[in-house]
C-alpha cells in the first residue's frame, strides 16, 4: 500500500511485541485512507489504556482524554463540528467499565461516529486484572479465584438498545477486520465494532490461537436487518461469530436534529451570534 | 442601638417599613402560590411599583410549606427582609411556619374557614377567598382570588387588572380565562374595601419608571450572560438549584442555535463540553455542588489539555444531597481546589443580575483567552431571586472567539512567552489538533521527558499572573475610610448594600467581590487600610475570609455567618454588623 498519509513515521510505540493492537492499528490506517478520508478532517477520540493509546500513533486530530471517557467528547465534536469523521476507539475496560453508562447512551443518541473498541478479555495497562468481558474461571491476580461474573456481552447490548450498527472482527482475519470498519465508518450514525484481540502479556487463556479456533464468520446469507436473529447471533458464544451482525440506515443522527442544523451545516465555530436577537430578547423581559 | 443614624427608630425593623411594603405569599406546594406571585409581581412592576421576589421552598412537589416575599417599593429594592407587612396564608401550616416572622402589626388576611390566627400573631382581616372562589368556578381559582386581594390595595384599577389576567391566562382555553377573570375580580373588589375602610394601608407610592423596567431572575440573567459570551453548547444534567439556567438555554436554544444536551451524568456533561470547546464550540456546563464533584476529573482534565470551559455552579447546602432547595455558600472552597495537579483557573461571583449577565459573558471570553476553566458561582437565592432593573447593558461583552487556522507545522503546545498557545480546532486549516490528558510534548503526543514534563506545568501555570492582572477589582460602597470594612462575595451583594444604608454609621465601608479567585491586588491596598475586616457569607467556616487572608496576608477580624439554608436578611445583617460595633460580634 502506496498511500501512508496516517504513518506517523519513526515513534516509539508503547506496545509490546506480538500485541493484537499492531494489527488493528495497521488495518485502521489501511481502511481510513482507502475510504480517502484527509487526516486534517479525522478526529481520533480516545480514553485510557493500551488501546486508547492508539491516536497518538496516527497522523489525525487527537482528543485523547479521560478513563471511560471517550464518548461524551466524541459525541459533542461530531456535534459541534459535524463535517468531521469522528472514531472513539479505546479497550474494553474503557469503553465497557468505566465508560459503561456512556456506551449505552451513545448508542441511544445515534451520533454520527464509529467506535472501535479492543476487546482481549484483560486490562493490560494496570498489568493483567479481569476486565468486564473476562470469562468465568480467569484468574488474575486480583481475581485469585477466577471470575465468577457473566462476561459483559458489548454486541447483545448494543443490539437490544437498538445501535443502527453492530460488529465484530478478530484481528487474526484482517481482510474482514478492514472490510467491517470500513463499512462502519461509513454508515451514518453510531458503528459499534468489537475486535477480539490477544493480549500475549497478561492473558494466557484467550489466546490468538484459542481466539482462532472459538471463533468463525457469520454465513453470507445472514439477515443484517432481523434484530431478534441478529441478537440470537449476538448471544452464541464458543464459538463466536465474526462480521456483522445488525444494521439500520436511514435513522436520524444525533447531530442532524440538534437545534443549530435546522438551516445551516456550518460548524459551530464558523458561526456569529446574533446581537439584535439577543438585544430583542433583554427588551422582551420589559414586558414581564 | 446607637449605631443608627439619627432618626432612625431601635431596631432595623422600623427603619426598612417607610420605604417598601412586603408581602409573604405561603402556602402547600402545588396550592399555587407560584401563580400568585407571577400574577401580583407582574402587574405591580407594569403599574409602576418597583418589585423583589424570592422564595424558599422545600425539596418536593407536593404538600409541606413553602413562602415567597415579594416587596413592593417606591425605590429599587432588591433584598430580603424578615419583616411581614402582609401575610397571605393559604393554609393554617402557613402560620406556624412563619411564626417567628409575624409580628403584632403584621396584616394577615386569610379566609376564616381554613386558617386559625393566633393570639398576639397580626391582625386578621378574614376574606372568604374559597368561597369567592367557588362563586367564580370552583376552589382551584382561589389562588387568582387571592392575588386579586392583594392587586386590591394598590394603586391599580379594574380595568388594569382586567387586561392583565386576559393577558396572563390568554394561552388557556375555554371558561378559564373569564373564571379567573371573575375570581381576580371578586378578589380585587374586597382588597379595595379593605384598603377604603382603611384596614389596610399600603405606604408606598408609584414610580412611573418601574413599569418599563426589565424584570428577571438570577438564572435568566445568567443564562442571557451566556448567550452573550457565544455560548452555543449546554451540557448539563438537571440538579437543583442550577437547572433553571438549563431550561433557559433549552427555550431559546432553536432561536439562537444552540445545543442543549441533557447528559447522561455529570461525568458525560463536562466531557460533552471539553469536546464540544476542542471543535470549536463555547461551552457551558450547568450544574450544582454535588453534581460538580461528578466532574472533577473533567475539570482537570481541563487544566490538562488547556482548554477553555465555562462552569456554572448554583451552590445549594451539602454535604451530598444537603438542603436540595435551599441557599449557601458552601462551594467556593471547592471550586477553588477542585481537580487533581496544578492549574490555574478562575472564580466569578455576581451579586446582581447586572453582574450575572456581564461576568457569565465575560467568563466565556476568559476562559477562551486564558484557556482555562473559569467557573460562575452562584446559589439558589440568587437563582430564583428577581427584581427589575432599568437596563441590562450589553455593550462591551461581545463574545470574541480566539480561535486560529491552523498550518501544516501547527503544534497545540507551542511554548509561548505568555503560556498561552494559539488554539487551533480540527477542520479550520491544514494543521493536526492534538489534545492529550497525559503529560505531552508541544505537538500534544504523550511524553515522559521529565524535563519537558516541569516546563509544561510552568507553562499552565503561568497564565495565573495574568488572569490576576486581569482580575475584576473589588467594589467599595460606603466610607473611603474603609475603619471597619465588611467583605462579601456573589448573592450577599444586594442585602449588604442595603443595611449598610440602613446603618448609615460613618468609617464603615463595604467592599464587594464580584471575581473570588485570582483577587485583584486591589484587595489588598483596601484590606490594607482597615483596622477591622468582617466577613459576610453564607457557610459555617468562613471560607472566604480564609482565601482574603491567604491571598492579601491581611488578618480578617470578624466573620457573620449563616448557614441554615436561607439567604441573609437585611435586619438580621443591621443587628449582626451592630453586635460588632458593641463588641459582641
Amino acid at each position: 500500500m502506496d498511500d501512508n498519509r496516517f504513518d506517523m513515521g519513526e515513534i516509539d510505540v508503547a506496545w509490546c511485541p506480538g500485541c493484537g493492537n499492531f494489527a488493528i492499528w495497521e488495518t485502521l490506517k489501511e481502511t481510513l485512507s482507502e475510504l480517502g478520508i484527509a487526516p486534517e478532517k479525522l478526529v481520533l477520540v480516545s480514553g485510557i489504556g493500551q488501546a486508547a493509546k492508539m491516536p497518538h500513533y496516527v497522523r489525525a486530530n487527537v482528543f485523547n482524554g479521560l478513563h471511560g471517557r471517550a464518548l461524551p467528547p466524541a459525541t459533542a465534536i461530531k456535534a459541534a463540528s459535524p463535517g468531521l469523521v469522528v472514531i472513539a476507539e479505546s479497550g474494553d475496560g474503557d469503553m465497557y467499565g468505566e465508560g459503561g453508562n456512556h456506551f449505552l447512551h451513545a448508542i441511544r443518541r445515534n451520533p454520527d461516529i464509529t467506535n472501535i473498541v479492543h476487546n482481549n478479555m484483560v486490562y493490560g495497562l494496570t498489568k493483567g486484572q479481569a476486565s468486564p468481558t473476562s470469562r468465568p474461571g480467569f484468574t488474575t491476580p486480583v481475581q485469585v479465584d477466577g471470575v465468577t461474573g457473566e462476561p459483559f456481552n458489548p454486541l447483545a447490548t448494543a443490539i437490544a438498545q437498538n445501535a443502527t450498527f453492530v460488529a465484530r472482527a478478530f484481528t487474526g482475519h484482517r481482510d474482514q477486520m478492514k472490510e467491517i470498519l470500513k463499512a462502519a465508518i461509513s454508515h451514518r450514525g453510531y458503528a459499534l465494532v468489537d475486535i477480539f484481540q490477544p493480549c500475549v502479556s497478561f492473558n494466557r487463556l484467550n489466546t490468538f490461537q484459542w481466539f482462532k479456533k472459538n471463533t468463525y464468520p457469520l454465513e453470507e446469507g445472514h439477515d443484517r436487518g432481523n434484530r431478534v436473529e441478529a441478537f440470537r447471533r449476538a448471544i452464541e458464544k464458543d464459538p463466536y461469530p465474526l462480521g456483522i451482525f445488525y444494521v439500520r440506515e436511514g435513522v436520524p443522527t444525533f447531530e442532524e436534529g440538534l437545534p443549530p442544523y435546522g438551516k445551516s451545516d456550518l460548524p459551530l465555530y464558523r458561526r456569529v451570534s446574533d446581537r439584535k436577537r439577543l438585544e430583542a430578547l433583554v427588551e422582551s423581559k420589559r414586558a414581564n | 442601638m446607637d449605631f443608627l443614624k439619627d432618626g432612625a427608630k431601635e431596631g432595623a425593623r422600623d427603619v426598612t417599613e417607610k420605604k417598601d411594603f412586603s408581602i409573604v405569599l405561603c402556602g402547600e406546594a402545588g396550592q399555587g402560590i407560584q401563580t400568585v406571585e407571577q400574577i401580583l409581581t407582574r402587574i405591580l412592576k407594569k403599574s409602576g411599583y418597583h418589585i423583589f421576589g424570592t422564595k424558599e421552598y422545600m425539596s418536593r412537589v407536593r404538600g409541606g410549606t413553602n413562602s415567597t416575599l415579594i416587596r413592593v417599593s417606591s425605590a429599587p429594592v432588591a433584598a430580603p427582609v424578615d419583616r411581614i407587612d402582609l401575610l397571605l396564608p393559604l393554609d393554617d401550616k402557613a402560620l406556624s411556619h412563619l411564626d417567628g416572622r409575624i409580628s403584632a402589626g403584621t396584616m394577615v388576611i386569610g379566609d376564616p374557614d381554613v386558617i386559625k390566627p393566633r393570639a398576639g400573631k397580626g391582625i386578621f382581616h378574614p376574606v372568604p377567598l374559597v368561597a369567592m372562589a367557588e362563586a367564580a368556578g370552583g376552589a382551584l381559582y382561589g389562588n387568582t382570588t387571592a392575588a386579586g386581594v392583594v392587586a386590591g390595595l394598590f394603586d391599580i384599577t379594574r380595568e388594569e387588572l382586567d387586561a392583565f389576567i386576559g393577558e396572563f391566562f390568554g394561552g388557556m382555553s375555554g371558561p378559564v380565562i373569564e373564571n379567573n377573570r371573575v375570581a381576580a375580580e371578586k378578589g380585587f373588589d374586597a382588597g379595595k374595601e379593605l384598603a377604603r375602610s382603611g384596614k389596610v394601608t399600603v405606604p408606598v407610592k408609584k414610580d412611573r419608571r418601574a413599569a418599563g423596567d426589565i424584570l428577571l431572575n438570577g438564572a435568566d440573567a445568567v443564562g442571557i450572560g451566556a448567550l452573550a459570551g457565544g455560548c452555543d453548547f449546554l451540557s448539563a444534567y438537571p440538579m437543583s438549584p442550577s437547572t433553571a439556567v438549563m431550561v433557559f438555554l433549552a427555550q431559546h436554544a432553536r432561536e439562537f442555535g444552540i445545543v442543549v444536551e441533557q447528559a447522561e451524568d455529570e461525568i458525560a456533561a463536562i466531557n460533552m463540553a471539553l469536546g464540544a470547546w476542542y471543535a470549536g464550540a463555547r461551552a457551558l456546563v450547568s450544574t450544582s455542588g454535588g453534581g460538580f464533584a461528578l466532574m472533577e476529573e473533567g475539570l482537570s482534565l481541563a487544566g490538562m489539555l488547556e482548554s477553555p470551559l465555562v462552569v456554572h455552579l448554583a451552590q445549594r447546602p451539602g454535604p451530598a444531597t444537603g438542603l436540595p432547595t435551599r441557599t449557601g455558600q458552601e462551594d467556593l472552597n471547592l471550586v477553588l481546589y477542585a481537580g487533581h495537579g496544578e492549574f490555574p483557573r478562575c472564580v466569578y461571583a455576581p451579586g446582581s443580575l447586572e453582574e450575572a449577565v456581564s461576568l457569565t459573558a465575560r467568563a466565556f471570553n476568559t476562559a477562551d483567552r486564558h484557556q482555562v476553566p473559569v467557573f460562575v458561582l452562584t446559589d439558589q437565592y440568587f437563582m430564583d431571586s428577581y427584581y427589575n432593573t432599568a437596563e441590562l447593558p450589553l455593550d462591551g461583552l461581545e463574545a470574541v472567539r480566539s480561535v486560529v487556522e491552523t498550518e501544516p507545522s501547527y503544534r497545540r503546545y507551542a511554548f509561548m512567552e505568555d503560556g498561552v498557545s494559539p488554539r487551533g480546532i480540527p477542520g479550520f486549516g491544514r494543521g493536526l489538533v492534538v489534545a492529550g490528558s497525559d503529560e505531552h510534548d508541544e505537538e500534544g503526543h504523550i511524553t515522559e521527558n521529565l524535563g519537558l514534563r516541569a516546563r509544561m506545568v510552568d507553562k499552565r501555570l503561568s497564565k495565573e499572573k495574568r488572569l490576576r492582572e486581569e482580575a475584576l477589582p473589588p467594589v467599595l460602597h460606603g466610607d473611603e475610610s474603609c475603619e471597619t470594612l465588611l467583605i462579601g462575595w456573589g448573592s450577599t451583594d444586594k442585602i449588604i448594600q442595603e443595611a449598610l444604608e440602613l446603618i448609615g454609621r460613618q468609617k464603615l465601608s463595604y467592599l464587594h467581590f464580584p471575581q473570588v479567585y485570582p483577587l485583584s491586588p486591589d484587595a489588598a491596598v483596601y484590606l490594607k487600610k482597615a483596622k477591622t475586616v468582617i466577613s459576610i457569607e453564607g457557610n459555617a467556616t468562613g471560607q472566604f475570609a480564609a482565601l482574603a487572608e491567604k491571598e492579601t496576608g491581611i488578618p480578617v477580624t470578624g466573620k457573620i455567618l449563616r448557614y441554615d439554608g436561607l439567604p441573609f436578611t437585611v435586619e438580621e445583617l443591621v443587628e449582626r454588623i451592630g453586635k460588632i460595633f458593641k463588641g459582641e460580634g
